[in-house]
């Protein structure tokens, strides 16, 4: 088992949470574990578990949180987030991790691929003139290469 | 009835199957598409690095859709919960709603909250009805044991979406399944994720997570698996022979989108479902319900 010195836990952590009004709520947490309980991702690999990502935010732990790799398993499924009595929304929490992450140039590679094709292209696949081909041939319309307005709507955003 | 039709990045390029399957039982049911062509990606693969351009782009696309005063059918249920949520953001976070119309300002566009963002299965209950699917139904699926797969994003987070069905004991796929002949099939884990989005960060959990769906799917002996999400089906089908290969299992389960099994109990053939794209086979299946 690790162990962490006080010294080292970070007490403005929460309220970069906390400030946020739709997900303020973490607070609430009692550490039941049912958000472990039902984890699918848990149940194939228990490295990842929802219950101490929700007590690492509450005691501060940021550095370990947000420049490790747990909270990238996170499958985004929602099931802790419905299954928890006190309605902690623990889906959308660790989503926000993900982003403060991201500010720590902690992205999987995959992750930050696709926010480049988007701004790049509007959208994840180019449909090329053999895709519109493919398209008519089974009647389907044609579609436009990329997303124009898209990419326009995100220029100048922060590349990390 | 009439929506614009989001497909998203991933159907038209990858998933023609779902695409075509939708398009030909929506013809049949009355349900008129409007295509879009400015409509870009919904934002969903921003969420996780930019959340705020993930509602941007969430929003754009809302806009669009506005702009023509329709409402919005989604395939992919990423896409449906994306554009759902940012709806949702953008009509209860005044504050929110500012920040992002100023930006949108910048390529004209403004978003007023006119718009209904809808799953197609959602359609299918709701605007079509199950009394009109089951007018069109012109064949015997002779029991067809069927395991559905709800998906998370279909039903989750469940705030966002008006209770239109119980993502702790969901029904409205089966209820739809149910109209056309089908026999659902219940399994263990039933409510369990695909593993999709985690693909991205740890190609073996992700598989490793479909793979428990699979074997939970093959243990009740299913006819095939049912689904409404491109992701979900790259997960369970495209990668199903690699998954076999992986474990040592073999589980040769067919895999269908929703509309193909309709598209079936309609009548329509096998290349007007696009079930020729499948990459498990779905032949044999296609066999015993001619016999």
């Amino acid at each position: 088992m690790r162990t962490f010195s006080l010294r080292d836990l970070d007490s403005d952590f929460v309220d970069e949470i906390k400030s946020l009004d739709f997900i303020g709520n973490f607070r609430d947490c009692y550490a039941c574990g049912t958000c472990t309980g039902g984890c699918p991702v848990h149940r194939v690999n228990n490295d990842y578990d929802p219950l101490r990502i929700m007590r690492m935010l509450v005691l501060g732990l940021r550095e370990e949180l947000l420049k490790g790799e747990m909270i990238w398993l996170c499958s985004d499924c929602y099931t802790c987030q419905e299954n928890c009595p006190m309605e902690v929304k623990i889906t959308d929490i660790i989503n926000h991790l993900k982003n403060l992450a991201t500010h720590e140039d902690n992205t999987p590679l995959g992750v930050s691929t696709q926010k480049k094709l988007l701004k790049d292209q509007g959208k994840i696949y180019i449909i090329d003139e053999f895709d519109n081909k493919k398209r008519a041939k089974v009647g389907l319309p044609s579609l436009p290469e990329m997303a124009e307005q898209a990419k326009e709507l995100l220029k100048g955003r922060v590349q990390k | 009835m009439k929506y614009s039709l989001f497909l998203g990045c991933t159907i038209p390029a990858r998933s023609r199957n779902y695409e075509l399957s939708a398009r030909a039982i929506a013809s049949r049911l009355d349900l008129e598409f409007i295509e879009i062509e400015d409509f870009s990606c919904c934002g969903f693969p921003l969420e996780a690095s930019d959340e705020m351009g993930a509602i941007l782009l969430g929003a754009m696309n809302l806009c669009l859709a506005e702009e023509k005063g329709l409402d919005i059918c989604v395939l992919c249920s990423a896409c449906a919960s994306m554009l759902t949520k940012t709806a949702y953001h953008l009509d209860h976070d005044h504050e929110l709603r500012k920040q992002v119309n100023r930006e949108l300002a910048k390529i004209g566009k403004e978003y007023k909250g006119t718009v209904t963002v809808k799953h197609f299965a959602r359609i299918l209950l709701e605007d079509v009805t199950l009394e009109r699917i089951k007018k069109e139904t012109k064949r015997d699926l002779k029991g067809l044991r069927v395991a559905t797969h709800y998906g998370c994003h279909y039903l989750k987070p469940s705030y966002i979406y008006e209770e239109f069905d119980d993502p702790q004991d969901a029904q409205t796929l089966e209820l739809i399944l149910e109209t056309v002949g089908v026999s659902n099939i219940q399994y263990r884990r039933k409510k369990d994720c695909c593993g999709g989005p985690v693909l991205l960060s740890d190609e073996e959990v992700a598989l490793k997570v479909a793979e428990e769906k699979l074997r939970n799917v093959k243990e009740v002996g299913a006819d095939c698996m049912n689904l409404v999400c491109p992701f979900c089906s790259l997960m369970f089908d495209a990668n199903q022979k690699g998954i076999e290969t992986k474990s040592g299992n073999e589980f040769n389960i067919p895999v269908l989108y929703l509309p193909q099994i309709i598209g079936l109990a309609m009548g329509f053939s096998r290349k007007e479902l696009g079930l020729n794209l499948n990459s498990v086979s779905t032949k044999e299946l296609e066999l015993a319900l001619e016999a």
